[in-house]
């Protein structure tokens, strides 16, 4: 569905990504996981368009994407909730839910996502006409997810979904993106949690400081003492 | 009684057209970041397209006010209609030549887009302004060829509002800030001085038409006269400023606004087009602007050359209005607007008329001291 290859990105002298290959199959959650300042965001806004590849490709369902406008390729059903959850905080929930309908022209498909949504997620159902500001952090991941289910994503590109929130909290957002991909949208899924990301993915790559260190099976590598070790500061 | 109900109807008069600027500054500062120091010389250049085109529809003496070279003014924006759409045509062509199965739209589609779009654009001003020759010489009382003056003159800023950004402002989107403004100055004194030119308005003052049926007060309240004039200026300032604040707060088009002004990035990842809506945001800012120096020209008929110290004080205190009313916020640029408007007639009516700009200026630096994000700005909360 999407494959990624030897992708360079630059920030000015900074390169913040080494050449990484990475792909995603349909149906699938595959994690990017590694310690801050890996390259797993910029990873993700390159896939978005929000920062351009210095080299490397970019390819979704057989198309070359690295040069595409954000906007299009939301249309090509390439869905961002990013870091730091992106809300309009100058909006209330119902109107930042109604942004991710942005890219839809099918008003009764969108009243059914609308549905679909809030039924996931029932507290932003109580607080549509509130300030999104005025949201706690769980809530507002939620209606992150939420907002990008509207956009009726075929791959959904989470960025670090649990950061900040109480493990409770990030229980919830854990199985309600199973609970996504059970519904059939592929899921690329960013996180510093990796113990968490690698017990819902399928497959996992792991990201250091712009290289790709290690790949493969997410319960193999939980499994891999080794591994866990060495790359996931787990001991 | 009667000084303060004359003063209040001025003041609210010239006050909406303040607002009506005031918006323009605001909206763009709300989605870029940068004061829009041109601003002021959109709303001059309506208020002299709105009088070449109000001459040629035939109102006025033509003797008096023609000048050399005006018909020069619309055969370059033909020729340059032209060659924009057969070049988009071109462009288009070539590229589809080129890229035969390809859905995606490079940056040169995008641009022979516009050039087509310019063209049409262009064309549809000139179609208004022949119309209100039309009417006119059907016998048309004012009213109509009123209206579409005013329509020709937003139809021509906007477009010279959009290709400003586009030339001007978009190659410098990552630029920082700094070098934008002084791009803005820049684009500015060009446009004062290309005013200037004997082929555009040329450096002699001259009078705008009266376009209204009638210098027979509406009503008389108190010995004072209510001016059709002022009426209809201030009902067109306000109407303008509803559909504005429908627009901005209760379609789509708005809220992609509010969002590109709330965080440029994240809206482009909600499939929002940026550059479009910026684009629509300067040539909604620049038709405001003209409508603005449209009805100006109504209430005030001497028209002064481009880069007259008057026009520059004008745009100065509607940039006032929208820090007052606390920039970023369209309905603070609404009440600012109004505030200015109020301060300026009525200080130089109870107080002191040499000073009325005093007041204006120590306004600013009364807010600025004390409410620096102006009176509805809330800080990073609730803009455009
Ligand atoms: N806008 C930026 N400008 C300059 N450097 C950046 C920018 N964003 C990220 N970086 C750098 O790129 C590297 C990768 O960052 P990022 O992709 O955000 O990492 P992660 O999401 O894995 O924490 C870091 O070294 C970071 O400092
Ligand atoms: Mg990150």
């Amino acid at each position: 569905m999407l494959v990624v290859r030897d992708l360079v990105v630059n920030y000015g002298a900074i390169r913040a990504l080494h050449g990484i290959s990475l792909r995603v199959d349909q149906g699938r959650i595959v994690t990017l996981v590694g310690s801050n300042g890996a390259g797993k965001s910029t990873t993700l806004r390159a896939i978005s368009g929000i920062v351009r590849a210095a080299s490397g490709s970019i390819v979704y369902d057989g198309k070359p994407i690295g040069r595409m406008p954000p906007h299009e390729i939301v249309r090509l059903g390439i869905v961002q909730a990013p870091e730091g959850r992106g809300i309009f905080a100058n909006m209330t929930v119902e109107e930042n839910l109604l942004l991710g309908a942005t890219v839809r022209d099918d008003a009764a498909g969108v009243r059914e996502d609308w549905d679909r949504a809030l039924a996931l997620f029932p507290r932003l159902a109580e607080r549509l006409s509130q300030n999104a500001g005025t949201l706690s952090g769980g809530e507002q991941q939620m209606l992150a997810i939420g907002r990008a289910l509207i956009a009726k994503p075929r791959l959904l590109l989470l960025d670090e979904p649990s950061l900040g929130l109480a493990p409770q909290v990030c229980q919830t957002i854990f199985r309600i993106i199973r609970e996504i991909n059970e519904r059939g949208t592929t899921i690329l899924l960013v996180e510093q949690n990796a113990n968490a990301a690698l017990r819902i993915a399928d497959y996992a790559y792991v990201l250091e400081v712009g290289d790709i260190a290690l790949e493969g099976d997410a319960k193999k590598l939980a499994a891999d003492d080794n591994v866990r070790k060495a790359y996931l500061g787990v001991h | 009684m009667e000084k303060f109900l004359q003063t209040l109807i001025d003041a609210l008069a010239v006050g909406s057209l303040y607002a009506l600027i005031a918006l323009g500054y605001t909206m763009v500062y709300g989605i870029l970041k940068f004061i829009n120091f041109a601003h002021s010389d959109v709303f001059v250049l309506g208020a002299w397209t709105s009088f070449l085109v109000a001459v040629a529809a035939g109102w006025g003496d033509p003797q008096a006010s023609a000048g050399a070279g005006r018909e020069w003014v619309a055969w370059v924006l033909w020729a340059a209609t032209i060659a924009a759409a057969v070049i988009a045509a071109f462009e288009y062509a070539a590229w589809k030549r080129r890229h035969p199965t390809d859905a995606f739209s490079l940056n040169r589609t995008r641009l022979a887009g516009s050039l087509v779009l310019v063209a049409a654009w262009g064309w549809a001003a000139l179609g208004l302004a022949k119309m209100a020759g039309v009417v006119k010489a059907w016998g048309d009382n004012g009213l109509f060829s009123g209206l579409l003056i005013l329509l020709c003159a937003m139809a021509t800023c906007g477009l010279v509002g959009f290709v400003l950004e586009r030339l001007a402002y978009k190659p410098l989107r990552k630029a920082p800030r700094l070098n934008v403004l002084i791009t803005a100055i820049g684009v500015s004194l060009l446009l004062q001085n290309l005013g200037q030119l004997q082929a555009m308005f040329g450096t002699r003052p001259q009078r705008m038409p009266t376009l209204l049926p009638t210098d027979a007060p509406l009503a008389t309240i108190a010995n004072v006269k209510i001016m059709p004039v002022d009426v209809i200026g201030a009902a067109t300032a306000v109407a303008l400023m509803f559909l504005l604040d429908f627009l901005v707060h209760r379609t789509k088009f708005g809220r992609s606004m509010r969002a590109v002004s709330f965080n440029p990035t994240t809206a482009s990842l909600m499939g929002i087009p940026v550059d479009r809506v910026i684009s629509v945001t300067f040539v909604i800012g620049a038709s405001l602007a003209a409508a603005a120096g449209f009805l100006y020209g109504q209430k005030y008929p001497g028209l002064n050359q481009t880069a007259a110290a008057v026009w520059v004080l004008l745009g100065l205190k509607a940039f006032v209005a929208a820090v007052v009313g606390g920039i970023g916020n369209i309905r603070g640029a609404m009440l600012g607007g109004v505030l200015i408007g109020l301060l300026e007639f009525f200080g130089a009516a109870y107080v002191s008329a040499a000073m009325r700009d005093v007041y204006v200026f120590s306004l600013l630096i009364v807010v600025l001291l004390v409410r620096p994000s102006g009176i509805l700005g809330r800080p990073m909360v609730e803009k455009v």
